[in-house]
């Protein structure tokens, strides 16, 4: 086996007086994919950013090659090949491709770009990637698989050794997984390092080759992929074992809460219906792009549309978020940073933000407010080192707490759950589940969206597919299979009979 | 556990913060202090009520500019809008004193037409911004230059003057006052403080930083985000007509050249203040603060000798640069 690339002995890092990491090893070599894994808060972020020359060691060794090193900044590391990909992209939206992959480092003609050479040199990138796209095209029409694809361009651009990703598959469909999983294997032939990390241990077991798990700023377990089942990884990441993932999931009652006819947003949606009892949990799968959270937005109201959606028995009117939301219908976004949380706010502000009016007449009521904040803290498990802190610097796994007890603080019927779980740790993630199903059982209607196939397998009683904006199949009981799923999900098969539209 | 940590933290970010709080007061004190050392007559009672009465107008307007920008707007009209006002108020006031004659009346209803004026001017900048959707900037550096050429217009180049027995009898709105404080001083601290509370302690202030910070989200949260922004328009507009009640009875006239350039003073209190000009954070007591400073700059000037009174702008333009250079070095400490 090649010896290490890049390698951690012993490295330590504290915040003021807290230490993140305590002594942490860990190796890098050429031709090989290390996932790094852990819950979120465990220190992967931060031993990434020191791996990536973002921040620096407070103790320990960094090695390059086997010779101590320290890097200055980040540039010093990508000078070497070091480059980190960040779940946020760094692109400029408004620059094309090829200005992009080019970015701070343009070819030059004398005193002058060389528009011809970069986009050559971008489209050459591309197609060693199989990725289709225009090297002029503007980056901010982009898909995010496709940006993605810029980043790593980006990466091959220079001398590439060492490629770090933070999550890439985030906020990826299992198809574009699998495309990025392939452009993966392919850098691992050629020898670059990859640390990869991610929340879905079923991916790590796919394509790594190891795998090292950090509890608490400590690297617990280091071990090859061939050796370690998925449990026992989940298992030393939590630091118990876990039990069964999923509650049990509730029996739904006859009356319905919520129907959609003939939902249409031009371009988004045709035609769809639905209907959703009490004490359900209804889920709805499909690739990203297949219309699900514009379905979801266009019945809470966040987007104009054409159809009837009835919310216990009464008609709701379109386009009018509010008047859902006091009629007993919620719904939370996918876009936690982007669309659920102020981040530079404490979480007080953040929580009582949709409801001010029940919180005083014409002034503020600061006590009710922290009082609702207590009852939020201890409800949903919240754990915040500071209340006034901004919630931007709380973790993921926390943040979506914060949005959960944000959108139920006006007391819903019906909740529509948009990714529930993105980017957030398995500990976390269960205690979401068993809310799921908390909230179902004590009579709730709810519908989860989810591009995590066991997700919506594990938390929904019946499924509903979509692809290209329309509802293409249900799926109910034991016809609530991954592969079932996939297909309706692919524009492949029909629906089973229980026809959805 | 958790409670251990967050007494720890609190103490820590309250450390933090203050600095950033009381960077404007820090500076507000050093001024009055050199003041004091420079010019005897520096916290005279005639010194000081003048320069919080002329300070007044722009500190009332800067009240209703906390909000525009707060909201993430802008509006760069508020000048031009009170020369407006101010020259439209004249010309009906010297109307109606032909018909009604030299009577209170006349004043009254001057000044419900000054407050409508600017209450409808801020509604068109604010419709024009929020339900046709052209940026701020542009729409108020638009009508900026419409109101500025109307008063232009208005006066025929020169100057309108009110009727000088109206001046007479309008004159104590800006001269008079009670317990030795003038109307105008009076006027600036209610604004003030109401524009405090509302800006802390009701939904409306909370929407407003919450729009600032991220529409979007504010949007998903069903926060009415086109009405909040409508109404930090009206209410910036409504408050520059009650600043033009306070200032026509002081020289009783209005040409090309009133209110020139208050949009930026306005503009450069807010900042100053600590207000994020991107929006999401703003706080009126910290405008108040940046208003005072300014105005004091300007009078130090001229009470001292060895720095000319036209070097004003230059060393305001100074302070505002350094206000944000401050702002930011707080803001990446955390």
């Amino acid at each position: 086996m090649a010896d290490p690339i890049l390698s951690l002995n012993g490295v330590s890092k504290s915040f003021g007086p807290i230490e993140v990491l305590h002594g942490v090893d860990f190796e890098l070599r050429p031709g090989e994919i290390h996932a790094l894994i852990g819950e979120n808060g465990a220190g992967k972020s931060t031993t990434m950013k020191i791996l990536g020359g973002y921040i620096d060691a407070s103790g320990g060794e960094i090695r390059w090659q086997g010779q101590p090193v320290s890097f200055a900044s980040s540039e010093e590391a990508e000078a070497r090949g070091i480059v980190m990909i960040h779940q946020e992209f760094n692109l400029a939206e408004h620059l094309g491709v090829d200005q992009n992959v080019f970015l701070g480092r343009e070819l030059k003609r004398g005193w002058r770009l060389d528009h011809a050479a970069m986009r050559g040199r971008a489209a050459a990138l591309l197609d060693q990637l199989e990725c289709h796209i225009d090297p002029s095209a503007r980056v901010a029409g982009l898909s995010v698989p496709a940006k993605q694809m810029v980043e790593i361009a980006k990466a091959l651009s220079r001398d590439l050794r060492v490629l770090i990703m933070d999550e890439p598959t985030a906020v990826l469909t299992e198809r574009d997984c699998e495309i990025l999983f392939r452009q993966i294997e392919r850098l691992r032939e050629q020898g670059v390092a990859i640390l990869y990390t991610s929340h879905k241990l079923s991916e790590v077991k796919r394509i790594c080759d190891r795998v090292s798990v950090l509890r608490d700023g400590v690297m617990v377990r280091s071990a090859k992929v061939a050796e370690i089942t998925e449990d026992e990884m989940a298992a030393a990441m939590v630091g118990r074992e876990l039990s069964d993932l999923y509650p049990a999931k509730a029996v739904p009652a006859d009356e319905v809460m919520l129907e959609v006819e003939g939902l249409s947003v031009p371009g988004l949606i045709a035609e769809a219906s639905l209907t959703l009892r009490r004490g359900e949990v209804l889920g709805i799968g499909g690739l990203v792009g297949a219309g699900r959270t514009e379905l979801a937005e266009a019945i809470a109201g966040l987007r104009p549309r054409s159809g009837e959606v009835r919310l216990m028995g009464r008609t709701l009117p379109a386009g009018q978020v509010k008047t859902a939301m006091e009629r007993g219908l919620v719904y939370l976004t996918e876009d936690r940073k982007g669309a659920g949380l102020l981040l530079d706010k404490s979480l007080r502000e953040n929580l009582t933000l949709p409801l001010l009016h029940r919180f005083g007449r014409v002034l503020i009521d600061r006590r009710a407010e922290e009082a609702a904040l207590d009852k939020a803290i201890a409800d949903f498990a919240i754990r915040a080192p500071d209340r006034e802190m901004p919630v931007g610097n709380l973790s993921g796994g926390n943040q979506q707490k914060l949005l959960l007890a944000k959108t139920l603080l006006s007391e819903p019927q019906v909740i529509l759950i948009d990714e529930p779980t993105r980017g957030i740790d398995i500990g976390t993630k269960q205690q979401i589940y068993t809310l799921i199903a908390e909230l179902a059982a004590a009579g709730h209607a709810i519908i989860v969206i989810s591009s995590e196939m066991p997700e919506l397998i594990g938390l929904a009683s019946r499924v509903l597919v979509m692809h290209a904006g329309r509802i293409v199949g249900a799926l109910d009981g034991d016809a609530v299979n991954e592969g079932a799923i996939v297909r309706l999900a692919m524009g492949l098969g029909e629906s089973n009979g229980e026809a959805a539209a | 556990m958790t409670m251990a940590t967050t007494q720890n933290n609190t103490g820590r970010t309250r450390g933090g913060l203050n600095l950033q709080v009381i960077g404007p007061i820090v500076a507000l004190i050093a001024l009055v202090l050199i003041g004091m050392a420079l010019n005897s007559n520096f916290l005279s009672y005639a010194n000081i009520t003048n320069v919080l009465a002329r300070s007044a107008f722009i500190g009332i307007i800067a009240v209703g500019m906390t909000f525009v920008i707060t909201a993430g707007g802008l509006d760069l009209s508020v000048g031009s809008m009170a020369a407006f006002v101010a020259g439209l108020m004249i010309l009906v006031m010297n109307q109606l004193t032909t018909s009604l004659g030299v009577s209170l009346p006349v004043i009254l209803l001057g000044i419900a037409l000054a407050l409508v004026a600017g209450l409808v001017a801020g509604l068109i900048n604010g419709i024009l911004i929020t339900r046709v959707g052209i940026e701020a900037f542009i729409v108020t550096l638009g009508t900026m230059g419409i109101y500025r050429s109307l008063i232009t217009w208005l006066a025929d180049g020169g100057t309108l003057s009110l009727g000088f027995e109206m001046r007479e009898l309008y004159r104590p709105v800006y001269y008079g006052g009670i317990a030795g404080i003038s109307w105008p001083i009076i006027a600036f601290v209610v604004v003030a403080v109401l524009g405090e509370v509302v800006m802390r302690h009701t939904a409306f202030g909370r929407h407003c930083a919450a729009i600032g910070s991220n529409e979007k989200v504010a949007r998903y949260s069903s926060i009415p985000v086109a009405r909040v922004k409508l109404a930090t328009y009206v209410l910036l507009g409504l408050l520059v007509g009650f600043a033009v009640v306070m200032y026509v009875p002081r020289l009783g006239s209005a040409s090309a050249s009133t209110g020139l350039l208050w949009e930026l003073e306005a503009i450069a209190a807010v900042i100053i203040g600590g207000t994020l000009l991107k929006g999401g954070f703003g706080r009126v007591w910290g405008t108040v603060v940046g208003v005072l400073i300014l105005s004091l700059i300007g009078n130090l000037l001229n009470l001292t000798d060895f720095v000319s009174p036209y070097l004003n702008g230059a060393i305001q333009g100074a302070v505002i640069i350094l206000a944000v250079v401050l702002q930011r070095k707080g803001g990446t400490e955390r």
